[in-house]
């Protein structure tokens, strides 16, 4: 075999200083992270710690089920579905009015782009404590809080999703004379349409989670209930209000799940 | 009259019933959310709001910018960023078994038989089940569970973020796993590969990019959920604009604002320049 | 060594249409090469999968090296696969995967788990390299060693799988149509090296051709398939073009000059998919 080619000479791997040095560099930084946390590891694994948390979910069962709790339960559960829903669906229509500028060119794209990046930068449960302060405690300012984190997470992946569709229908409207808004609608929103719904419902799943917990600040729902009943150790009621918002989060995956697929095969 | 009712017949969008369908759905989901979030947002605009939120947003300048503020400001920021890496890297120890052990494109059985064995159907049926549990949970839910078990902390922090981070880790691995080119790998397992040595030469080199740029979003997400886990007292900057929120300080508010605004930022940068490298 | 292997009255059906395999019987020696010839359908593709233990027969008997694999545990069956090498027409290379990693996927991958992950993380061991580059070298691919996959033209995939062939060193080596999208005068040097690789150790070689040519040339032994019949299995020297004539039928013609068979090959596509399912 190797008589084919006179001693054919071996040439050497290409460098690959620059990864290895970035491997190494994230070793170190995440050997740091774990160096810096505070707090016991050691007792974490230990028998008590296990003991106290086994104690505490055992505490859950059986969960509480007289009428008026469940009505509460009840109610907090269309709640959260509803600051989901409402939340994103806002979110979903500001996303796309920011998206256009942040899908352009020039100063405008910029700005569109902060604005973005600032809304998604702060989280929800942080958007709902601001809004709290100015709006009074309830749902209203969880939706909004939630819509506002979400129009920065949806403009994001709107925006790239709208510079990524081919302008070629698009182009063609306005060269026959079409108007910016009639393009945008006929050109590229019919192309872009399907991808824009699938990142909306990927969202929604997101946002059921987070609905479930605003209420920690305030915010209503579900989330509200548990850190009450958590705060004056009711733990079978908190076991029931948890229970709901697994199967509140079961449900809505399923849904988006289909409805994903629905938009994918239409 | 039978032409021109033909004719309106092929005139009428055949899928009008699914349009007007779809619009009366949103208009049914629409209205009772807005009812039952008690949307008004002239709320805003009452008086009583207008000074509370006025007032709030008038301390917003000048920006806290004392040394001991900024040395606290330093230390949270550190910690928090510390508590989402320590959550996604024991995430990572979650959700690769995880993903491995779920994934059907690795099944031996299914080589010859075109299905897997009745045992291990089971078994990748149930791995799913625990990663869909696992992110079925909010990690504030975890993180107020592990409070209370193991006490206020970092740990508590770490902890909710490895569970339900792990969880979603991975279920998207998995998908990724399985939705790439498997022939690579099955030929490698025709050829009497291990498991993992066919995942490692046959499917991890078509998707390490991906696997890569969401672990990296991810790793955003995490300093998100880092940030929200100090509401309930797990540390880092969550607690500490809490803290100044109660305090009604907002010109330590927006400083905190905005150092979300840079490590988002950051994060940013970073995502886009390892996706140039994988390229 | 490498295993005798004996199929008894061999049969394998798919799920629908009728049978790729029909009573099939034949010996590989140890160290044995043929070559595989009959027309497209011909089910050339179904037994080197049936020999590769990669379909089970719906009827009839294989005989391993002295064992029936159907009847062990599937773990010692995979151990079998271990002993056997066999090259799909259309390598699946991953697109990203660098050459030298294609070249020594089933070797590492059969391996434990510390070279796999110590090939990726940091560069393969400085034999393995060598040994992906000498094999590279007999298909003259020696300049593509650190390149990536997706780099490269369809025959040099078809050489980059019989690279990787020679370092995976099984026993039993299984080829499907391997110079198909070689040009003739590479394709017969790209053969002979697979050929005096298998020789020196002493492993089995089982190749499907399209061209006849070839086949008679290179090989002493020739097993002409027809609708999942074994028509023939003769020395090469008494394969007549009379026979030939029989077994291809109207496709006689383009067997003769060595023309490649349509790709929509009925069995190499019937794998493909349900590999893919």
């Amino acid at each position: 075999m190797k008589e084919t080619r006179a001693n054919p000479v071996m040439p050497p791997p290409p460098a690959a200083a620059g990864p290895r040095r970035f491997a190494l560099a994230l070793i170190a930084f995440v050997a740091l992270c774990f160096g810096t946390l505070r707090g016991e590891w050691s007792g974490l694994f230990s028998l008590e710690s296990l003991r106290k948390m086994a104690e505490l979910f055992a505490g859950f069962v059986p969960p509480a089920t007289d009428g008026d709790f469940l009505q509460q339960v009840a109610v907090g559960f269309v709640e959260t579905l509803a600051i989901s829903v409402l939340g994103t669906l806002l979110a979903a229509f500001a996303g796309l009015a920011v998206a256009l500028p942040a899908a352009g060119q020039g100063a405008r794209r910029a700005v569109a782009r902060l604005v973005l990046n600032a809304l998604r930068a702060v989280p929800e449960l942080v958007w709902a404590a601001l809004l709290v302060i100015a709006a009074g405690l309830g749902p209203f300012p969880g939706t909004l809080a939630l819509a506002l984190h979400t129009t920065g997470v949806l403009g994001r992946l709107f925006a790239d999703a709208l510079e990524n569709t081919p302008p070629d229908a698009a182009l063609a409207l306005r060269r026959n004379g079409g108007g910016a808004v009639a393009a945008f609608c006929y050109g590229t929103l019919p192309t872009a349409l399907p991808q824009l719904l699938s990142y909306t419902l990927y969202r929604w799943e997101n946002n059921i989670r987070a609905a479930a917990v605003l209420g920690v600040v305030g915010g209503g729902g579900l989330g509200q209930l548990l850190y009450f009943h958590l705060g004056l150790f009711h733990f079978n009621e908190a076991g029931s209000v948890l229970l709901a918002m697994l199967v509140l989060v079961a449900c809505v995956d399923v849904t988006s799940d289909r409805l994903r697929l629905a938009v994918a095969r239409a | 009259m039978t032409s021109s009712a033909a004719a309106s017949d092929t005139l009428r969008d055949p899928l009008w019933h699914q349009r007007i369908g779809f619009t009366v759905c949103a208009a049914l989901l629409l209205i009772p959310s807005l009812w039952i979030t008690e949307f008004k947002p002239w709320v805003f605009f009452d008086e009583q709001s207008l000074t509370a939120g006025g007032m709030f947003l008038r301390s917003f300048w000048p920006p806290a910018h004392s040394g001991d503020f900024l040395v606290l400001l330093a230390q949270a920021t550190w910690n928090t960023i510390a508590v989402a890496t320590a959550g996604v890297t024991l995430a990572l120890l979650i959700a690769v078994p995880g993903a491995l052990l779920g994934n059907r494109a690795l099944s031996v059985s299914a080589l010859a038989h075109g299905r897997m064995r009745v045992i291990g159907r089971a078994g990748r049926g149930g791995v799913r089940g625990v990663l869909i549990v696992l992110r079925s949970v909010p990690e504030l839910v975890w993180g107020l569970l592990f409070v209370r078990a193991v006490g206020l902390g970092d740990t508590a922090g770490v902890l909710a973020i490895a569970l339900t981070f792990g969880g979603m880790i991975g279920k998207v691995f998995l998908e990724v796993f399985e939705s790439v080119d498997r022939r690579p790998a099955q030929a490698l397992l025709q050829g009497g590969a291990t498991r993992l040595g066919a995942f490692l030469l046959g499917t991890l080199p078509t998707c390490a990019p991906e696997l890569v740029s969401y672990l990296v979003f991810r790793w955003e997400c995490a300093i998100r959920s880092s940030v929200i886990l100090g509401f309930v007292g797990a540390g880092g900057l969550g607690q500490q604009m809490e803290l100044s929120m109660k305090m009604l300080a907002g010109g330590e508010v927006i400083v905190f604002l905005l150092t979300f605004v840079l490590l988002v930022a950051v994060a940013d940068a970073l995502s886009k320049r390892l996706r140039r490298w994988m390229a | 060594m490498s295993p005798r292997l004996a199929l008894d009255a061999v049969a394998h059906g798919y799920a629908r249409g009728r049978d790729a395999l029909r009573d099939v019987s034949l010996v590989i020696e140890p160290g044995e090469q043929v070559a595989l010839i009959g027309p497209s359908g011909a089910g050339k593709t179904t037994l080197l999968h049936t020999l590769a233990l990669a379909l089970p027969p719906t009827r009839g008997h294989i005989d391993w090296g002295g064992r029936d694999p159907w009847a062990l545990t599937s773990s010692e069956r995979h151990a079998l696969r271990r002993q056997c090498f066999l090259a799909p027409q259309h390598p699946p290379l991953p697109p990203r995967q660098r050459v030298v990693h294609a070249v020594l996927a089933t070797r590492l991958a059969r391996g434990g788990l510390w070279p796999a992950l110590r090939s990726l993380l940091a560069t393969p061991r400085e034999a393995d390299v060598r040994d992906a580059f000498d094999a590279l070298a007999a298909f003259r691919l020696e300049d593509k060693l650190w390149l990536r996959c997706d780099r490269l033209s369809g025959g040099e995939r078809q050489r980059v799988a019989l690279a990787r062939m020679a370092v995976a060193a099984s026993p039993v080596n299984l080829l499907d149509e391997p110079v198909s999208s070689l040009d003739p005068v590479l394709g017969a040097s790209a053969l002979a090296a697979v050929q005096s690789d298998a020789k020196a150790r002493g492993a089995s070689l089982v190749v499907s051709l399209h061209d006849v040519n070839l086949a008679r040339a290179s090989f002493t032994r020739l097993i002409g398939l027809r609708e999942g019949q074994i028509q023939f299995d003769l020395p090469a020297s008494a394969v007549t073009d009379e026979r030939l004539r029989e077994l291809y039928g109207a496709e006689f013609g383009r067997a003769m000059a060595g023309v490649a068979l349509p790709e929509d090959d009925a069995d190499a596509l019937r794998l493909t998919v349900s590999g893919c399912a």
